[in-house]
């Protein structure tokens, strides 16, 4: 199914951190998980328009239009953020519907200066239709085409969501918290049954550009866990590139800004550990 | 100046313990330059001069020899020299050899050479019999050599645009060493520079804040096949050079300017460009009819430079300040680098002095078809509350895709020179790739020169050469800018900045003495 809108929470035209390259980043607005750790909250749910967010805006850039929906005023927006702090549901007033073809635009300006585009999030394969239809318009555009298409995922799609995403992407960044799924559980508020069968069945595909394993101080970084997640990583693909993100505390909720930051001489113990596993590509950050 | 104050003058100069002894050399020089009477102007012309709106950079009142001097090395090599008693070098020691006494020997504003040859191209006849660790052993012990004989942060090469086992050896060497000499530039050409190469040049960057990257056929195709970007950011034609390097003040101009844009680029704009051309020609003039540079020195009497790839360079200056003044004058929001009708008025103010510098002939400069090449200057350390060239103030940068698309209309303008300086994030350091994709598409929009800084090394670019931050270390962002003078003015105390060993390495050419 086509779908000619997606939700999207912003956009950033250079970045260096989203795949291979310089990338045109979505995030799309809405995820599926609940992560502790997760930096930028505000992208997880959905605006349900309770208001609470109109009248702390210094600017007065936010009002209810006719439906009782909370619309913005871009004009008059200085993205102080302060509705995002002041929301009660994870969420932000900022989002908001936008064309393909507006999407499409704004890369037709930058493609010069870019390897390829990312969809993140938010969780972008719950707009799996809208993905699919950007990667789409991208592979059959002569200005475009040869821009290499990337998703960046907490790997919870099932595997027909990934079989309408592959004839048109060329890779994907898993996140894995844990490959204990009580652990994963604690950590995300979800079974990570999805994750894992996502790991295995895109790197059969080989469009498994990396996984991510998040390390967060006493919850998943024990060295017994992180042997036992590199050994099964291992035997999926000894090739895997694997990036291993410490945690730091900005960004996340208040509730869990009391988690400590990784330590920088475990997380060095702990790339030994996924070395000495035999992974060669292995990015420490 | 009276004789009391010129000997006041020199005697702070040999008692300053912040400088080395060459540097007292070069500033007492200065100082007996400066006694001199200027050159005949005309008043208007020496007003200007005296309010700084046109500026010579405190190049001196008698030019005796060019700013800036590019010479054939690799003719030098090729034929010897009966001025330095060489012999045509054979093999690569004898080159290199060659080349450093050579150096020694080399005329510039600085007193230091601002070129020394394109090194990977010049040194290919003699490296091809070279085993890679002889050849790296060799040039290691020569960019020592050259950090500790030329301790000046304009002391510069270049390399590319095609790929080769030197230039190669040259990167990886800088990124060893972390010498702030010399200066570097990579030639890019889209067809013959390999990604690869440029991949190993943004890493060379995230170490030590070099080379700069310049868009080769670009350049060729105002200066030809054989140029090279100098001292920091000057494009000129190999076996030519700069007689001169003056330049106006925009900012100025637009303050002092009472009308609409019309007027102001019909009138105001054109009185000042004549003024500054009036300044160029009469130091153009002294160097080539009174000092007679070019008949004597043995650069030119070997023909290893010659006047007719000569030309002068017309800077400009406070781009930034003039466009807002001249958006508030009119009434209008939005300045430069951040709205649509500012950046617009830009282009008109850089297109227009493009035009008037085109229409006004200039003595000795064929290297130019008797025209002042036109060029972006990047700054000298006293500017206040003035924006270098052409660029977009720091701090009030705009992202980095509205930042190129904002300043590159300009750089197809300034054939001498023009620069924008990139702050990049240190992430970018896991990903290098990415740089190489701005950098290629920056080209294809135009850009001459893109030059980009890390937060995280231990350099800082000025206005365009490095600096240690270790060498500065106490000092804010704003206190380095001062470079000399910030130190001048501090107290002796702090000694760790003014060792004798950290200031080893000055900047002349940002750091020019005013005589006082």
């Amino acid at each position: 199914m086509k779908a000619a809108q997606g939700h999207l929470n912003d956009v950033i035209r250079f970045s260096a951190v989203d795949g291979p390259g310089n990338r045109f980043v979505l995030f799309l607005q809405g995820c599926n998980f609940n992560c502790i750790a997760c930096h930028n909250p505000y992208t997880i749910n959905e605006c349900d328009s309770c208001g609470e967010c109109v009248e702390p805006c210094p600017e007065m850039a936010l009002w209810f239009d006719g439906r009782h929906q909370v619309v913005v005023d871009d004009d008059v927006c200085t993205s102080c953020d302060i509705c995002i702090e002041v929301c009660p549901y994870d969420s932000t007033p900022l989002s908001r519907m936008v064309a393909l073809e507006s999407v499409l635009n704004q890369i037709r300006e930058v493609q010069p200066f870019i390897s390829g585009i990312t969809v993140s999030g938010g969780e972008p394969t719950l707009q799996a239709d809208f993905v699919a239809s950007l990667f789409c318009a991208i592979k059959s555009d002569d200005d475009l085409s040869h821009l290499t298409t990337f998703v960046d995922s907490n790997g919870s799609a099932a595997r027909t969501v990934w079989d309408r995403l592959l004839p048109v992407m060329d890779g994907a960044m898993i996140d894995l918290k844990a490959l204990d799924p009580i652990t994963h559980l604690e950590l995300t508020g979800a079974d990570n049954g999805a994750v894992l069968d996502a790991i295995r069945y895109l790197a059969e595909w080989q469009r498994l550009y990396e996984v991510r394993l998040l390390m967060i101080p006493g919850m998943n970084d024990s060295p017994d866990s992180v042997e036992k997640t590199a050994r099964w990583l291992y035997d999926i693909d000894p090739r895997m590139r694997i990036k291993l993100i410490g945690f730091r505390p900005h960004g996340v909720r208040p509730q869990y800004s009391d988690i400590p930051a990784a330590d920088p001489a475990h997380l060095e113990e702990l790339a030994t550990i996924i070395r000495d596993t035999g992974f060669s590509e292995l990015v420490v950050v | 100046m009276n004789m009391e104050e010129f000997r006041a003058s020199a005697r702070s100069i040999v008692n300053d313990p912040q400088l080395t002894y060459p540097q007292r050399k070069h500033y007492l020089a200065g100082l007996a330059e400066s006694a001199l009477e200027y050159p005949p102007l005309s008043d208007a012309a020496r007003e200007a001069l005296n309010k700084r709106i046109i500026c010579d950079i405190f190049e001196g009142p008698a030019p005796y020899r060019a700013r800036y001097i590019l010479p054939d090395y690799a003719k030098a090599l090729t034929n010897g020299s009966a001025h330095l008693e060489l012999e045509p070098a054979k093999d690569l020691d004898e080159a290199l050899n060659f080349l450093l006494i050579m150096y020694t020997q080399v005329p510039s504003i600085t007193g230091y050479p601002v070129y020394l040859g394109d090194l990977d191209k010049i040194l290919a006849p003699y490296v091809a019999d070279v085993a890679d660790d002889a050849l790296y052993k060799k040039l290691r012990l020569f960019w020592i050599a050259l950090d500790r004989i030329l301790p000046d942060a304009f002391v510069h090469t270049d390399l590319g645009p095609d790929d080769s086992r030197i230039t190669r050896t040259v990167l990886r060497i800088e990124r060893e060493l972390l010498q702030i000499v010399p200066n570097l530039t990579l030639k890019v050409d889209p067809e013959r520079t390999p990604d690869d190469l440029i991949l190993d040049a943004v890493k060379t960057v995230f170490e030590v804040g070099k080379p700069h990257f310049v868009n080769h056929p670009l350049m060729v195709s105002d200066l030809g096949e054989e140029y090279a970007a100098v001292s920091c950011y000057n494009s000129l034609k190999v076996g030519g050079g700069s007689h001169t390097l003056n330049r106006l003040n925009l900012k100025e101009v637009a303050l002092l300017h009472q009308g609409d844009v019309e007027s102001f680029l019909e009138e105001t704009l054109a009185a000042y460009v004549e003024l500054n051309a009036e300044l160029m020609e009469a130091r153009i003039r002294y160097l080539v009819e009174e000092a007679k540079f070019f008949e004597h020195d043995f650069l030119a009497v070997e023909g290893l430079i010659d006047l007719d790839r000569f030309s002068a360079m017309f800077g400009i200056y406070g781009l930034a300040e003039a466009v807002d003044i001249l958006m508030e004058a009119s009434g209008k929001e939005g300045r430069y680098g951040h709205g649509e009708e500012a950046n617009q008025l830009s282009y008109r103010i850089t297109s227009r002095i493009s035009e008037l510098v085109a229409a006004r002939p200039l003595p000795y400069c064929e290297g130019n078809r008797g025209r002042a090449f036109l060029h972006s200057q990047s700054g000298i350390d006293s500017d206040l509350d003035v924006t270098a060239g052409t660029r977009i103030p720091i701090g009030d940068e705009p992202e980095m895709f509205d930042h190129i698309k904002a300043v590159a209309p300009h750089h197809r303008l300034f054939q001498s020179g023009v620069s924008d300086i990139f702050h990049v994030e240190d992430p970018v350091r896991r990903n290098p790739t990415a740089m190489v994709d701005i950098i290629r598409a920056a080209f294809r929009e135009g850009m001459r020169d893109f030059t980009f800084n890390l937060a995280s090394n231990g350099f800082i670019r000025i206005t365009g050469y490095l600096v240690r931050k270790c060498d500065i270390e106490g000092f804010d962002e704003a206190g380095a800018r001062h470079g000399s003078t910030a130190l001048a003015a501090g107290s002796v105390k702090n000694s760790h900045i003014m060792d004798r060993n950290v200031k080893r390495v000055l900047s002349r050419e940002s750091s020019p003495r005013a005589p006082e």
